[in-house]
């Protein structure tokens, strides 16, 4: 296990800027930095937990209903999140809604479990979880942040300028422009740091 | 390595997974069950004393319901300081959302909350804007000490004198709607209690 297993999903393979998966609860759930990182950290939750129960189960189920199987575990977990969120964290549920739910069918969960989860081990499994549910929460907070700043001038709640805020960025068209701009911007990073 | 999928196999695997999977979840399930319900009341019972005076009852023990409304009478040991009504609309912008307005007992309106809202974010949405200590007055600030017997629960376009959200018509009209649905069904009861 070497330190960039853990750090493959920040940069290289980051789910949101390089493998473009997840898009959708991408776009939807950044209208904040807050709603950005609560999204990318439960989806972490199942990610490290799918990740880790497949792997282990992975050996005992036949080819052909494998991908029935993935879900059924996947969609346990979320519903248990779910539950976890309504108690502890309700405030994020209800800004989050319907998005909660949705990450049973968020391509990032299914597609490491069927990549990666059902072909290596435990321990590497959960860890490739952590890895890739970091980078998509770094990813999802850094697009929140920047759709809030521009959109009323505050990050996390806290107001960095007094200002009515340019209405288009916390909407759908500004979710798009954003998303765009970034993905430009990573990419040119990760060409000049990732020789 | 996978197991062979034999019809035998692929049938025990997927009943075997799904049972465990249905027994986890019920688990977590009745774990939470209690937390969840506890959070919601909560977050009426918070809700009901934004909009009423002070009181000294439980509001939500003695609720009741009346034509789709649901009204939480506040007291102060027998006196009826204020009534919390839980209205809603179907016409907003984004479909369904529900308000709790808090009367006094002669009809004025005390404050009004959004306890379930899904408008457009910075149009629609600002009818759920709480007013800061000391802060610029919200959508939901004119209607505090109004009187629906003098003050028409209709936006200006319509000839009323509610102030609409600018470029949000529908979810002010929307709103308006929903108060005077909580003020007409407060008042009928009023008046069946004044009639005994």
């Amino acid at each position: 296990m070497k330190l960039s297993d853990l750090t493959k999903g920040i940069i290289k393979e980051n789910p949101t800027f390089v493998l473009l998966l997840g898009m959708c609860p991408t776009l939807a759930t950044t209208t904040s930095a807050a709603n950005g990182m609560g999204m990318g950290a439960a989806t972490m939750a199942v990610l490290i937990m799918s990740n880790l129960v497949i792997s282990l189960i992975a050996k005992f189920i036949p080819a052909k209903v494998r991908i029935p199987s993935y879900i059924v575990v996947i969609a346990s977990f979320v519903t248990m999140v779910e539950l976890l969120m309504q108690v502890y964290t309700p405030g994020l549920f209800d800004s989050l809604g319907i998005f909660i739910p949705l990450i049973v069918v968020n391509c990032i969960v299914l597609g490491r479990a069927e990549a990666f989860a059902s072909k290596n081990g435990p321990l590497s499994s959960a860890v490739d979880g952590l890895s890739i549910g970091l980078g998509f929460t770094l990813s999802l907070t850094v697009i929140g942040a920047v759709r809030e700043l521009l959109g009323s001038g505050a990050i996390f709640g806290q107001t960095i300028v007094e200002t009515e805020g340019i209405l288009i960025f916390v909407l759908a068209p500004g979710a798009f422009l954003v998303l765009g701009y970034l993905l430009v911007l990573f990419n040119m990073l990760k060409k000049k740091v990732v020789k | 390595m996978a197991k062979e999928s034999s019809l035998k196999n692929m049938v025990i695997t997927l009943l075997l997974i799904t049972f465990i999977s249905g027994a986890a979840v019920g688990g977590v399930y009745s774990l939470t069950k209690d937390s969840i319900a506890a959070t919601k009341l909560a977050k009426v019972n918070n809700s009901i004393a934004e909009v009423v005076p002070e009181f000294d009852n439980n509001p939500s023990e003695e609720q009741f319901t009346q034509e789709d409304l649901i009204f939480y009478p506040a007291k102060k040991g027998d006196e009826l300081v204020g009534m919390a009504v839980s209205s809603y609309t179907n016409n907003g912008f984004s479909g369904r959302f529900d308000i709790m307005i808090g009367f006094r007992p002669d009809g004025t309106i005390h404050n009004i909350v959004t306890l379930e809202q899904s408008e457009t974010p910075g149009l629609g949405a600002k009818i759920a804007d709480k007013q800061k200590e000391g802060g610029k007055p919200v959508f939901t600030t004119q209607f505090i000490d109004k009187n629906p017997a003098s003050y028409r629960l209709v936006v200006t376009k319509d000839g009323g004198d509610v102030d609409a959200i600018t470029a949000s018509t529908i979810t002010s009209r929307a709103f308006t709607e929903a108060v005077q649905k909580a003020y007409d069904g407060f008042m009928k009861l009023q008046n069946e209690q004044n009639k005994k």
